[in-house]
């Protein structure tokens, strides 16, 4: 992959960044920003805000609670153990395996879901510079057109004193 | 919080992954030792059979099932406290979270290990599993055993999911920090993690969804827990209150079993700065919150038995009131409530010290409250001729040393291996400052000052 990119100290000098960029007429999408943290309070961290993930895990629980009740019926009905002239299918007691296999439902999906929209695990080289863990913000343009690099590199330069570098 | 703060906690967190004392392998040697021979006197019960240990007609369950409600119990320290904290946006909370969550996996493994342990033919365990069998024994579904398999399942797999996700950002903290063999295996375990705000965005939004998913699931493993008791018609167990009085219980010796590994962490790793007391003076209040609670669980359990008078009930009363169980039951409100008490109640005595002197004595209490459910209801069943005594063994007495040991071992390894303060977590927790007043500024102050 083919990308442009500024390491900054700081939040505000990233923020600056993000905003020049698209100044500069560079799309949303081509903007990427990475951090070693979130940072809630800057407005580049709100982008891709929306998401269906609680409607999925929702979906998941869904899911669990069909598995619960199919598992408890076909079993129980499948094997009938008569004890002590009690019925062999109950909700009452059914109501425990259905609440667990809901949650455990709910819960799984959650990470499959993560895991899908996050692209995790990976092993395609994205952009990525070491010193984010140490605490640097990288705010990158990938696949940038080979007309507009000296323009982003003046841009990304201008917004704070940053380290620009080029993935070949 | 500028780039040399930042760069300060990586290096105050990673020092003990990359220091290693002799003192380390002195204690794993030692908690290794301990381990095996738990594992050897488990062998040695195996291979004499159930003899060995002291549990005989009546008391069928005693040292083994105590240790697995206790440690089911401990678990709840975990990712029930870390979930409600997160819930409720408890900022201080974010030193203390993973510390807690591994105490819920570990502690939960070690729990789940006794049913097994307790059985005459471990090797057989996966009976209690319900699969389709080929020579028609089927287990019944409907049995509570059955409702543990599920519960216990979900609430292991939620709680290693809730400790591992949080880790990703930090294994790619590793990833980068590490050299050699060791960086290799961080990348791998980093899945590739670059921090991009939708990364950020989703795996908060998964964190939240889980925290609320994982409450309840919590809740309901120690209540189904309690349901193995109170499903039967025992003297003292068939009680409508044993749900709620286990959770209780449960989240009690939890937090306890918190505070004691904050403050061997704080003073092994050297983690003054991160572990305040303002943690262990918020979790007191907490312990404090839950030990008068577990005392008018108590209370509401014992007064409902006496004013009932049932003859059968009355006779387990009176042996842990006046009788052979006396001893154990007065030495458990002691460690619960009488001395808890005022340590936490009072200000001044809230201290580090004083919340980890609390916290060693509940931790004693309930165990000896998990017993005394257990044992003398089943020594003192409803029909004379069907009483019996009971007397721990040394293999039993070894196999719950062990379990000590070796959650004391996983813990020091987990500690070795990743850091035990959530890096990212705790970044984040200096970007809002609080307002306060002049007078709390004071109290905050003195609260977060580090004290070696």
């Amino acid at each position: 992959m083919k990308a442009i990119y500024g390491l900054y100290s700081d939040p505000d000098s990233a923020q600056h960044a993000v905003e020049s960029l698209r100044r500069a007429g560079v799309a949303d999408d081509s903007i990427s920003v990475l951090a070693s943290q979130p940072y809630e309070e800057y407005e580049f961290s709100h982008r891709y805000k929306q998401t269906w993930l609680f409607w999925i895990a929702a979906g998941g629980g869904a899911l669990g609670l069909s598995v619960g009740l199919g598992l408890a019926y076909l079993t129980q009905t499948r094997w009938p153990l008569v004890t002590g002239g009690m019925p062999i299918f109950a909700w009452w007691p059914n109501i425990i395996i259905m609440f667990e296999l809901t949650m455990l439902g709910a819960i799984v999906t959650t990470v499959v879901s993560l895991l899908v929209m996050t692209e995790l695990p990976t092993i395609r080289c994205k952009v990525y510079d070491p010193e984010v863990s140490k605490g640097k913000i990288l705010v990158a343009v990938e696949n940038p057109a080979d007309g507009e690099i000296s323009t982003l590199e003046r841009t990304l330069k201008a917004s704070g004193i940053a380290e620009v570098r080029m993935v070949p | 919080m500028d780039l040399a703060t930042e760069r300060k906690i990586n290096e105050d967190l990673l020092r003990p992954l990359r220091q290693t004392s002799v003192w380390f392998f002195l204690l794993i040697a030692i908690l290794g030792i301990i381990v095996l021979a738990g594992v050897g006197s488990w062998m040695y019960q195996i291979w004499n059979g159930l003899a060995v240990a002291g549990i005989r007609w009546p008391v069928f369950w005693a040292f083994y099932i105590t240790n697995f409600v206790f440690w089911i119990g401990i678990s709840h320290a975990g990712t029930l406290i870390s979930a409600i904290l997160r819930l409720v946006n408890a900022t201080w909370r974010r030193p203390v979270t993973r510390c807690a969550e591994v105490i819920t996996v570990f502690a939960l493994m070690i729990g789940a290990l006794f049913p097994i342990i307790h059985l005459g033919r471990p090797w057989l365990f996966f009976w209690l599993i319900p699969y389709p069998s080929e020579r028609q024994i089927w287990p019944n579904v409907r049995s509570p055993l059955a409702w543990d398999f599920f519960a216990i399942s979900t609430y292991l797999t939620g709680s290693t999911l809730f400790l591992l996700l949080p880790l990703i950002p930090d294994f790619a903290l590793l990833r980068d920090q590490m050299m050699g063999w060791r960086k290799r295996i961080y990348a791998v375990l980093a899945l590739g993690w670059q921090g991009t705000t939708k990364q950020w965005h989703r795996l908060e939004a998964a964190m939240q969804i889980m925290a609320i998913a994982i409450v309840p699931v919590a809740v309901s493993v120690h209540t189904i827990v309690s349901f193995d008791f109170s499903m039967s018609s025992v003297p003292m167990w068939h009680s409508t209150v044993f749900g709620p009085y286990f959770v209780a219980g449960a989240i009690f010796s939890g937090i306890a079993a918190l505070i004691l590994a904050m403050a061997i962490l704080r003073k092994a790793l050297h983690l003054e700065e991160y572990l305040h007391p303002v943690h262990f003076q918020n979790l007191g209040k907490l312990l404090l919150m839950m030990s008068l609670l577990w005392g008018y669980f108590t209370f509401a359990e014992r007064l409902t038995t006496w004013y009932g008078n049932n003859s059968a009930e009355m006779a387990v009363f009176w042996e842990t009131q006046t009788g052979a169980y006396s001893p154990l039951f007065w030495t458990m409100v002691f460690c619960n409530f009488v001395i808890p008490f005022p340590l936490l109640a009072i200000r001044r005595l809230r201290t580090i010290t004083g919340t980890v002197i609390a916290s060693s004595l509940i931790v004693v209490g309930m165990w000896l409250e998990r017993f005394l459910i257990i044992v003398p209801s089943l020594a003192t069943k409803h029909l004379p001729y069907a009483w019996g005594t009971y007397r721990p063994q040394p293999v039993e007495i070894m196999i719950t040393v062990a379990t000590f040991a070796a959650m004391t071992l996983l813990y020091a390894l987990f500690a070795k291996a990743v850091p035990i303060i959530s890096i990212w977590e705790l970044k984040v927790g200096g970007h809002a400052q609080p307002v306060l007043t002049p007078e709390e500024q004071e109290e905050q102050r003195e609260l977060w000052k580090a004290r070696p």
